[in-house]
């Protein structure tokens, strides 16, 4: 039955973060795989309801805190050692202890600028675009409604019996996405 | 987590608004719409235009200072030999300071889970990131041809050379570029799911667009979520030492010289102290006119302003200790020059000003220790202007006294600001007051999110636990 077009997914309405939950745990439970939650503030156990445990984010911060790091070093002991050696107050040229500061910024620099990219990035944003724009009451998911969207990729799907499973669940209300 | 509850908070103890963060009555919808229609449906406000035109006066104060000084040079201002370091250095450092305030609220309580920074986060990054701004003009404008920049940064150049990283100064660039690239992020992830909610709720299609490419398809994605909040509390690890370390690298541009009464290893604590001092009286400074022009009593409250008083008041303790220590260590070291240091802010021509500070950073602040003029708005406000002038002094008094008597007393000399230095400082005010006013005008000035994760838990669940949906990251 996933072979409709018309449809991308259906989404059903909730009025409290506990019931989100409650209603994504039980379609992960109902074998549904192909589904995503969108609430107006980030609630506890709702990412690994719908299955999702864990972000490679921490390793993108730490890999692009250890880049900056290391170009800033280099950076510094390229111009005050090879290129532009200088001798000040009769330190050595690789006098590494004036070149902690620096270094230590460039490392938050990069870091920081990976932590945000790639949370951006991973999420897929910017998208100008996306089906669940299409129902009318989604605008409230920024403000005070909790949707839990089962996609019509999912095998599982079936227009009419993912419909009555998600009323049974006590949704406010179900609706079709258009693609 | 699977009991009924309804969003509306239900208090089971009786409303005590000493202790709220958040005051009883609302729900997700109603704080939506409040903090939202700020930016979205309610009327300017008159006072609003009244502020925004002063403060644009004052801007163009600077624009015209800056404009003469590109003409002239910085030989309108007053700096001379012996003191190179007038205004400018003193601004920067102010400036700065109050910078600190923000990401100290933004990330260090994020860490230490303080859930009242809720409603003050946001407004204090805007305040860090514009305060970081002015404090940025002054050390350009102090180099005299400041179109050239850019030869501050690492970058091959045909003239061969490089900067000198074993110089504080240089250290100063990365760090205050650092800051204000981390400030910026900070503020800006922040505000994308509530950049969100203005797009779903702005009626006029022109502040749709402009709100909707802001938030960049933002949808409240359950994986966007976990990662947003992965990267959020990322950032706060990182913005932590990144705060730390920014006021101790300025105060490495004091400490690392040999000049007296620069010469010190408490500089850098001293100076983060002071730093957050000065930042949060600024916050408080502008949390009282906000939230009572605004009617933000609700989400701003006396908890909110209660526990900014308290640090304040522990962090001017620190603050005094420093200038404690500056006087015991010129006597203890037994220095001529670090005690004829001390003892010429104390007798010296300056000494009004020293006096005057220790007036305004230790004297007045004691009156924090009473609750009840920590919950006296007035009052509160009336410290906090204090200490911000203050705080301004004591940099006058570190750059200036240090400087103008150094170890030759043929080179002694006196440092008078022209009123171009004083319409430079009132117009980088004007700078930061209008930024401030056209934020509150475009953005939400509360984190709409974060007090939407704050309500839960603000009522007691029937089960008898709290929910705290946004207190910790929901990966691992």
């Amino acid at each position: 039955m996933s072979e409709r077009t018309d449809l991308y997914g259906l989404l059903a309405e909730f009025d409290a973060p506990e019931k989100v939950v409650a209603a994504a745990q039980r379609a992960y439970a109902e074998g549904y795989r192909q589904m995503d939650a969108y609430t107006p503030f980030p609630v506890e156990g709702l990412a690994e309801a719908i299955g999702f445990h864990r972000t490679r984010l921490p390793m993108i911060v730490l890999l692009g805190g250890l880049f900056g790091g290391a170009l800033g070093y280099a950076l510094l002991y390229y111009a005050e050692v090879i290129d532009y050696p200088l001798i000040v107050g009769g330190k050595p040229f690789h006098s590494w202890p004036a070149f902690i500061p620096i270094v230590f910024e460039t490392t938050i620099f990069f870091a920081a600028l990976s932590a945000v990219l790639g949370m951006l990035a991973l999420n897929g944003l910017p998208m100008p675009y996306h089906p669940v724009f299409n129902v009318p009451r989604f605008a409230l998911a920024s403000r005070d409604r909790f949707f839990l969207l089962i996609e019509a990729r999912d095998p599982k799907f079936d227009r009419e019996a993912t419909r009555r499973f998600l009323e049974a669940l006590g949704a406010d209300g179900v609706w079709e996405v258009e693609p | 987590m699977s009991e009924e509850k309804g969003p509306r908070v239900e208090m089971a103890t009786p409303f005590d608004p000493r202790a709220a963060i958040l005051a009883p009555g609302h729900t997700y919808a109603s704080i939506t719409d409040k903090i939202s229609a700020l930016v979205l449906t309610r009327r300017t406000p008159r006072g609003w235009f009244l502020g925004f035109t002063i403060a644009f006066l004052l801007l163009m104060l600077l624009l015209f200072t800056a404009a003469y000084l590109l003409a002239t040079g910085v030989g309108i201002w007053g700096v001379t030999v012996p003191v190179g370091w007038g205004f400018d250095i003193i601004n920067f450092v102010w400036w700065i300071g109050i910078g600190h305030a923000g990401t100290l609220i933004s990330a260090i309580l994020l860490l230490l889970r303080q859930r009242w920074r809720t409603s003050i986060n946001r407004f204090a990054e805007a305040m860090t990131l514009f305060a970081v701004a002015c404090a940025g003009l002054y050390p350009l404008l102090h180099m005299g041809r400041p179109w050239l920049f850019y030869w501050l940064l690492p970058y091959p150049n045909t003239m061969g050379t490089w900067p000198q990283p074993r110089s504080p100064l240089v250290w100063d660039v990365f760090a205050i570029t650092t800051y204000a690239t981390v400030s910026f992020l900070f503020w800006f992830i922040g505000l994308i799911p509530d950049l969100a909610t203005l797009r779903d709720r702005a009626r006029r299609r022109f502040w749709r667009i402009l709100y909707g490419f802001l938030a960049m398809g933002w949808r409240g994605s359950a994986r966007h979520w976990a990662r947003y909040e992965m990267a959020y509390l990322l950032l706060a690890g990182l913005a932590t030492p990144l705060v730390v370390s920014v006021h101790t690298v300025v105060s490495f541009d004091f400490a690392i010289s040999i000049i007296p009464g620069w010469h010190a290893t408490i500089f850098p604590p001293y100076f983060v102290a002071g730093a957050i001092y000065s930042g949060f009286a600024m916050v408080v400074t502008l949390a009282i006119p906000l939230r009572k022009f605004y009617e933000l009593e609700d989400f701003i409250t006396m908890k909110h302003l209660d526990n900014m008083a308290k640090i304040m008041l522990a962090t001017g303790l620190i603050v005094g200790y420093g200038y404690m220590m500056e006087a015991f260590m010129a006597w203890y070291s037994g220095n001529p020059y670090e005690r004829y240091m001390i003892l010429n802010r104390l007798r010296g021509p300056y000494a009004p000003v020293y006096w005057a500070l220790l007036v305004c950073n230790v004297g007045v602040l004691q009156a924090l220790w009473s609750a009840r003029v920590r919950r006296n708005v007035r009052a509160l406000f009336a410290i906090a202007l204090v200490v911000n002038v203050g705080m301004w002094l004591e940099r006058f008094v570190i750059v200036v006294t240090s400087l103008h008597r150094d170890f030759l007393p043929s080179s002694w000399g006196m440092y008078r600001p022209t009123i171009f230095d004083w319409t430079m400082f009132l117009g980088s005010i004007g700078l930061f007051l209008t930024l401030m006013f056209l934020f509150i005008r475009l953005l939400p000035v509360i984190s709409i999110f974060e007090m939407r994760a704050l309500l839960p838990e603000t009522a007691p669940t029937p089960g008898g636990g709290t929910m705290r949906p946004a207190e910790a990251p929901t990966t691992s």
